[in-house]
């Protein structure tokens, strides 16, 4: 067994420099690397290009590294819910790239399996594929869309062990997985780190292999974005 | 003249026994409602789900369980999580049979406008591009005008695109309509709304073939 387990958060992120490109797992506020973001938070580094399919909301997720200014550019599908990220793309302080959820999730992919590029017809005709190389296959047109290159991919598991192997829950799997190793570095929090051995491996959903570091996060707020429920009766 | 849930209503009928269907955010949320029960639906929400059921019960909610407007959402039997790029795979290479999406604007050719008002604060596409760049069956439901009551129904989108040639059929509170190699082409029209309000509220030639009945809704 390859230990990947690391003992603390300090040594989960050692390497992180001002001017990386990060990718962070998460759609909205489920699935995403809250103590990783806690911690890029204190060590307050700047510059950064951030790939996420959402921005967070002001005060939770990666509006917390919005509110100390420390992203340069956002690659998103979806960037509501978030007034200071607003207005720093309004004043030109933020660059931001909007791209389809499906091509933001299949860059991670091709980056994360070695392929330097994939045609999608995800944009074709709009101003997404402006610039881009486009063909046709079978009378039908595509856009060619480069595999990301990223410094480090933050990612939250549910479950995990010292090998790095992974289990997702529910939607918070989302862009987790195609993250995991797309970056030169791939950081996993688990909020259950377990003993090598004790998870069925008919049941991982990402091997150890795509994994350089895990820990177990310290705590988890998952706060709901949208609470909606019925009534019973 | 229908409401938002008649607009729904009606296009309940268009989803089929054994059909996997997307649905986008605001009236085709409101489809799930009037599907028949005596036939079996799958809905995908292209966050990761297939199988989604009603909200949950208050205190039952689960923040790793949620739909692709980000609410809160409980699972049926059957259900199944994957990951973002399986998700948009299904979308892409159209195992999903019916999506059914909203639209501030629709050309003639099927061209639509969904995502980007120029200068007003942009969102984001999401998921839309993909979804119209792969569906085979794409329906858009609408209101026939928009707020200052101009037609959403144009000759050309004035609006940036979401994607071109896609959509096949418009549901709104006025008419349904599809979309032919020649145009618009009238196919019912709403309870109480005649040929005449229906050609006068869409600025895109309306093809007008023999007598138009009422929907049945």
């Amino acid at each position: 067994m390859i230990n990947k387990k690391v003992d603390n958060i300090s040594q989960a992120l050692k390497g992180v420099t001002d001017n990386m490109t990060f990718m962070f797992g998460g759609f909205g506020l489920s699935g995403i690397p809250e103590n990783a973001i806690a911690q890029l938070v204190k060590l307050n580094i700047k510059g950064l290009t951030c790939i996420s399919n959402n921005a967070g909301v002001d005060d939770f997720g990666l509006g917390l590294l919005l509110q100390q200014k420390q992203v340069k550019k956002m690659i998103s599908s979806y960037v509501g819910e978030n007034d200071e990220f607003e207005r720093q793309m309004l004043s030109g302080e933020l660059d931001v790239e909007l791209i389809p959820q499906g091509t933001l999730a299949e860059r991670c992919r091709a980056a994360q399996s070695g392929f330097p590029a994939i045609y999608t017809p995800a944009g074709y005709g709009t101003e997404v594929a402006e610039g881009k190389e486009t063909r046709e296959f079978d009378g039908k047109m595509y856009v060619l869309e480069h595999a990301f290159k990223a410094d480090f991919a933050f990612i939250k598991a549910w479950k995990g062990d010292a090998a790095g192997n992974l289990i997702f829950k529910g939607t918070a799997r989302n862009f987790n997985p195609n993250m995991c190793g797309a970056a030169k570095v791939t950081v996993v929090e688990v909020e259950e780190l377990v003993p090598v051995g004790t998870l069925d491996p008919n049941q991982i959903h990402i091997p150890g292999i795509f994994v350089q570091r895990i820990f177990q996060g310290e705590t988890y707020e998952k706060r709901i974005e949208q609470l909606t429920v019925r009534q019973r009766g | 003249m229908l409401d938002k849930n008649g607009i729904a209503k009606r296009i309940a009928q268009e989803v089929k026994d054994g059909y996997y269907v997307n649905l986008g955010i605001g009236i085709p949320t409101l489809v799930a409602n009037f599907v028949r029960e005596d036939i079996e639906v799958e809905f995908q929400s292209e966050n990761g789900v297939l199988g989604m059921g009603p909200f949950p019960f208050e205190g039952e909610e689960d923040a790793d369980v949620i739909n692709a407007g980000k609410q809160t959402i409980t699972t049926l039997p059957g259900a199944s999580f994957f990951d973002s790029a399986t998700s948009f795979g299904m979308i892409r290479g159209q195992h999903v049979d019916l999506t059914i999406l909203g639209a501030m604007e629709v050309s003639e050719k099927g061209d639509i406008a969904n995502w980007k008002i120029p200068g007003k604060m942009v969102k984001g596409m999401g998921g839309a591009m993909d979804l119209v760049a792969s569906a085979e069956n794409i329906i858009v439901a609408m209101m026939h005008t928009n707020r200052a009551g101009e037609s959403k129904l144009l000759k050309n989108c004035s609006l940036p695109l979401t994607g071109v040639g896609c959509v096949k059929k418009i549901v709104t509170n006025m008419a349904v309509i599809e979309v032919t190699p020649k145009g618009f082409q009238l196919l019912e029209r709403a309870p109480g709304v005649s040929v005449e309000a229906i050609i006068s509220a869409t600025e895109g030639e309306l093809i007008i073939e023999a007598e138009i009945p009422e929907m049945n809704v």
